[in-house]
């Protein structure tokens, strides 16, 4: 009996020691990722576009993967605005980043699309869609580093190709770029729309959407 | 008795598993550690709480109250009693449904695996295997016989 007594002992400051290590060994966000460069440098790159390229009308969105306005967009919204308009040709999308400052891991998040967009065949919009349908992680505080590489994972990237840019941090300038032309823009929250290069201020519904890029089609062919 | 130490070196084992993705649930340390990856996904997806209380919170609760009531079996006035056995038993039964369950939803729901939850479902489910042996294998201790008084001439 002694000699259980004993091990029970032994089995619970091991764990207890595995679980200070577990705990304590936590690699942080990737820095050169997740906060804005010194430098900001215009690499010619306007957004991806989800639609065709010949259609009538252009939306451009500004928005932060961490905001809860942008996700309930993307998640309730977004579905019937694709399936609507931009298959049906009428609707090109495209996405800029506007990382909001409050936001502790919005530029890692804009980041880990970017180095999922440069893999190609659409990989943008698969990681945009995995930020914000799993949006609890915007919730919790807690660092999402490892969700992010689930996420890139669950998506079939190249996991060399995606640790490697974003250890680097490689398109931190270019969300910085899209930030400021933002503000340029007057973008002051997320999510906020240009419907062909004019503001839009109706309602961030999928009816008022349509309303209003049936209206800028009908401008266009006149 | 060695069926009841097996369960308690189990289930301390199992605690700290649990509590390990209680703590992360909770926000203390930061990424868990997961090579194979699937543990954020897991860990961030609505399945990880139940009526507003992490997942693995059940787990660190359920672990310490096998861990107890093996070690309180293992004293020397509960040595021979059948009861613990069967307390251990019944809240394994629960624990195995629940790890099957959660098993299931990472499996055709979440579609990610968590090896620390997977790691959880294998260990209650060998205390849940050790307990329904020691039930097979441990009797009623035999009532205590005392002689009858002697009558007659």
């Amino acid at each position: 009996m002694k000699r259980f007594y004993l091990m029970l002992g032994v089995l619970t400051l091991a764990l207890g020691a595995m679980l200070v290590y577990l705990l304590k060994n936590n690699p942080s966000a990737p820095r050169a990722a997740n906060e804005a460069p010194a430098a900001v440098v215009d690499d010619g790159f306007r957004g991806y576009t989800l639609g065709s390229d010949s259609a009538p009308v252009e939306v451009t969105e500004y928005g932060d993967f961490e905001c809860p306005a942008c996700a309930g967009f993307a998640v309730i919204q977004m579905p019937t605005i694709k399936e609507q308009l931009i298959t049906t040709g009428k609707l090109r999308w495209r996405y800029r980043d506007y990382p909001l400052p409050m936001h502790p891991y919005s530029r890692l998040a804009a980041h880990t699309a970017q180095c999922a967009g440069e893999q190609g065949g659409g990989k943008f919009w698969e990681m945009h869609d995995q930020l914000f349908m799993n949006h609890s992680w915007a919730q919790t505080g807690k660092n999402p580093t490892g969700l992010f590489r689930d996420f890139a994972r669950a998506i079939g990237l190249d996991l060399a190709r995606y640790d490697a840019c974003m250890e680097s941090g490689r398109y931190a300038a270019r969300i910085e770029f899209s930030k400021q032309e933002g503000e340029q823009r007057l973008v002051n929250g997320t999510p906020t729309f240009f419907i062909n290069g004019t503001l839009y201020t109706e309602k961030n519904n999928s009816d008022a959407f349509k309303a209003a890029i049936n209206s800028a089609a009908a401008a266009r062919r006149r | 008795m060695r069926t009841r130490q097996a369960i308690a070196l189990l289930a301390l084992v199992g605690f700290f598993v649990a509590l390990y993705l209680w703590l992360h649930q909770i926000g203390v340390g930061g990424e868990l550690k997961c090579g194979t990856g699937g543990c954020e996904t897991v860990q961030a997806s609505r399945w990880s709480q139940q009526f507003g209380i992490p997942v693995a919170f059940y787990g660190v609760v359920g672990y310490a109250a096998i861990l107890a009531v093996a070690l309180v079996s293992l004293q020397p006035a509960w040595l021979e009693r059948r009861g613990p056995t069967l307390l251990i038993a019944a809240l394994a039964t629960g624990g195995v449904l629940f790890s099957a369950w959660l098993t299931y939803l990472e499996l055709f729901v979440i579609h990610a695996i968590c090896r620390w939850c997977v790691t959880s479902a294998v260990i209650i489910a060998a205390i849940w295997i050790v307990a329904l042996y020691a039930l097979r294998t441990t009797h009623h201790a035999p009532p205590v016989r005392t002689p009858a008084p002697r009558t007659g001439p």
